[in-house]
């Protein structure tokens, strides 16, 4: 080992062991897709088809990952994200401009953000109860705005929406001769920018330590000066925010406003974020984990899929048996460590 | 004196008084906006049997599945300190083995509707039994634990039929789902009546309620005190398979068929809000079974409230959130404390006036 000396080599943090484990199932996972299946899994597009679709659901485990690493939990984000969405499209249907419609996202995030961090910050109500109320609020609203699926049909915004980043090399050749470019959507850079802003935040800067410091412990976290109550407000509007911009995202990928977009998000943002090693205890989680979370979940499906088993039934058996595995492995390993700790 | 009545008062409902409060503002704004709303009249129905009908019976009737699922939530999180949230997919799979057994057999009987109810109660307890096992034995956050069958359990009721939407017609699947011949009552009515009536003998004659709670409060102490916690955990989880698979089969027999998308759907969350409208604290310890049955008509009478406004059915969720943030904002401890402060001054200033002028 090339250790430098002098310099003492930490053990691996539980945040770090589990994100570990996870991304070595992930390329477990994959490389073992592209041996025994191989078609779509050889090229570079089958990545990019998962990035594309599930640009907004990165954002939202984001926002999700920080909400539990501070010890509380947000389930109204996929509801958040089908309000936005229907609410843009409508408002840009009557004419709009794209910029505002960005800006009308990005309140409707911040402003269901707001509210719940206050009512549960300030007023200490039961974060559960709280955005269960929020997700029925969204969800009741998207439908009042339009029971229709509703299509946008605004030039500016179809170009926006085409605009489409080709990667060349990592094409493939088609059959008829034709090199494929590999496609990348918009949403998916601003997915990743998300993630490497919050991955910073939580890694550098105070106001990232200070949400591991509360949702670890409360009590030690108010004697080491920090502002419990402000340090949860925020992370609840950063996660409202997040939802904004994901519900914008999910509208660049779809195109279409929906009563029952999104549905089960919220499920699946908390499974991607427990997959990437993120405690709902509290105090423990990592961004990068959350991103392998989703991307693992993604490829479980897509083996699924095309490993043949059509029944519709397989999808979410499966899912659910990954999970399962998942968390029995967490509870597994967390406990054999303390175990150790303690001896 | 006026104050110590108050006071008295107060002490009598407990944790009870949320709920309460909420049930009575319900009525009176229901009276105040529409005086007929409550009216019962006695009806005929297809079968020429005498029934009651109305708004109030519907609202009893209609919140049949929500309390009994309500009931046992309020074990599950006295005890875990957390929530199934699978119970809609849980009565999903239960509802389709009750079907599954029926459709099997040639003619439908009491007999077989006894022992096609007691294979769903079967399997809804195994479920339960998995989610207890996750977590009392391998201590997952019961959220956590319970979102693996709420990922699969829909898609595991379809797997049970095969992929179809069976439908079964028998008069005495009818008889469960709405009125038994002679009984002006719905039968879920009586079927929640029968559950809370036994509950309330278990913990009679059981030390199961102390024990819950004890295991909520503290599940270390409670250790030390020779308590079995996990065996109390994976109980709760049990006994709410156990409601879960009476709710899945009402829901059944309403309509006379399964289906695993549409059945209880979203229930888990109303069971919630049930438990929490009810004064039980979410994060586990004493727990008032009433409390949650009464946040269970609390919830059905503001949809039947909100459809009598002609509010359509999708539109409900967001009248639903409001009302709920209003109760939990006036529930919640800080706006409590503010405003026993704010009472406190205003009587110590009543008091500072009074004795000013006696000087």
């Amino acid at each position: 080992m090339n250790q430098k000396i002098g310099v003492r080599r930490e053990p691996l943090t539980d945040t770090q062991l589990l994100m570990t484990i996870t991304i070595f199932i992930f390329f477990g996972m994959y490389l073992l897709a592209m041996l025994l299946l191989g078609g779509g899994f050889l090229r570079a597009q089958q990545v990019f088809d998962m990035l594309n679709d599930n640009a907004s659901l990165i954002i939202v485990s984001c926002g999700l990952t920080i909400v539990m690493i501070g010890g509380g939990i947000d389930i109204s984000v996929g509801a958040v994200t089908s309000l936005v969405v229907m609410s843009c499209v409508l408002y840009l249907n009557g004419g709009g401009n794209i910029f505002v419609s960005i800006l009308l996202a990005l309140g409707i995030g911040l402003a269901f953000g707001l509210v719940h961090g206050f009512l549960i910050s300030y007023l200490e109500i039961q974060p559960f109860i709280v955005t269960l109320a929020g997700m029925f609020f969204a969800r009741g609203m998207t439908t009042i705005l339009s029971v229709n699926p509703q299509k946008v049909a605004h030039e500016g915004f179809a170009k926006l929406r085409d605009v489409k980043i080709e990667i060349s090399w990592l094409g493939y050749v088609a059959n008829n001769g034709n090199v494929v470019p590999a496609r990348m959507e918009l949403g998916v850079v601003v997915a990743l920018v998300c993630l490497v802003l919050i991955f910073i935040l939580l890694k550098f800067i105070k106001l990232g330590r200070a949400f591991y410091a509360i949702g670890g412990n409360q009590q030690s976290a108010l004697m080491l000066g920090i502002n419990v109550k402000r340090t949860r407000f925020i992370s609840y509007v950063i996660s409202g925010l997040l939802s904004g911009i994901s519900g914008y995202v999910f509208m660049m990928h779809t195109g279409a406003g929906n009563a029952t977009n999104a549905a089960g998000m919220e499920m699946n943002a908390i499974a991607s974020s427990i997959i990437g090693g993120t405690l709902l205890t509290g105090g423990v989680g990592n961004v990068a984990g959350t991103f392998f979370g989703t991307m693992t979940l993604t490829t479980i499906k897509k083996i699924v899929v095309s490993s043949g088993l059509k029944e519709p039934w397989w999808q979410s058996i499966t899912t659910g048996g990954m999970l399962c595995f998942f968390i029995l492995l967490q509870s597994v390993v967390l406990g054999q460590r303390a175990k150790r700790k303690k001896s | 004196m006026k104050n110590k009545n108050l006071n008295g008062f107060k002490l009598n409902l407990g944790q009870l008084t949320i709920p309460i409060i909420a049930i009575c503002l319900l009525i009176i704004f229901n009276v105040f906006r529409d005086p007929g709303f409550f009216a019962i009249e006695i009806t005929h129905n297809n079968d020429g049997n005498a029934v009651l009908a109305g708004n109030l019976i519907s609202i009893i009737n209609g919140a049949s599945e929500l309390a009994i699922l309500a009931m046992g939530m309020t074990l599950v999180t006295a005890a875990c300190g957390g929530q199934d949230i699978s119970v809609g997919a849980a009565a999903a799979i239960a509802g389709s083995a009750f079907v599954k057994i029926l459709k099997s057999t040639e003619s439908i009987n009491g007999g077989t509707v006894l022992f096609a109810f007691l294979f769903a109660c079967i399997v809804a307890m195994l479920f339960g039994t998995f989610n207890g096992t996750l977590v009392a034995v391998f201590k997952i956050q019961p959220m956590i634990a319970t979102l693996i069958l709420y990922t699969c359990g829909r898609s595991i009721a379809y797997w049970i039929n095969g992929g179809a939407t069976p439908t079964v017609s028998s008069p005495i699947i009818n008889a469960i789902g709405s009125f038994i011949p002679g009984i002006p009552v719905p039968t879920p009515v009586l079927i929640v009546i029968t559950v809370a009536v036994i509950f309330k003998l278990v913990f009679h004659f059981t030390s199961l309620e102390l024990l819950t709670q004890s295991v909520g409060i503290n599940g270390s102490a409670a250790r030390l005190n020779g308590i079995n916690a996990t065996f109390i955990k994976l109980l709760s989880f049990i006994i709410l398979g156990a409601c879960v698979a009476v709710a899945g089969c009402i829901g059944v027999s309403r309509l006379g068929l399964i289906n695993h998308e549409t059945l209880l759907i979203d229930v888990e969350m109303d069971a919630i809000l049930a438990v929490a409208i009810g004064g039980n604290n979410l994060g586990g310890g004493k727990f008032k079974i009433s409390g949650s049955i009464i946040g269970a008509y609390v919830i059905q009478m503001l949809t039947i409230t909100l459809y009598a406004m002609k509010v359509s059915s999708t539109d409900v969720k967001a009248y639903k959130a409001i009302v709920i943030v209003l109760l939990v904002v006036i529930g919640s401890p800080v706006i409590k404390a503010r405003f026993a402060k704010l009472l406190s001054r205003i009587r110590s200033d009543r008091q500072k006036v009074s004795t000013k002028g006696a000087e």
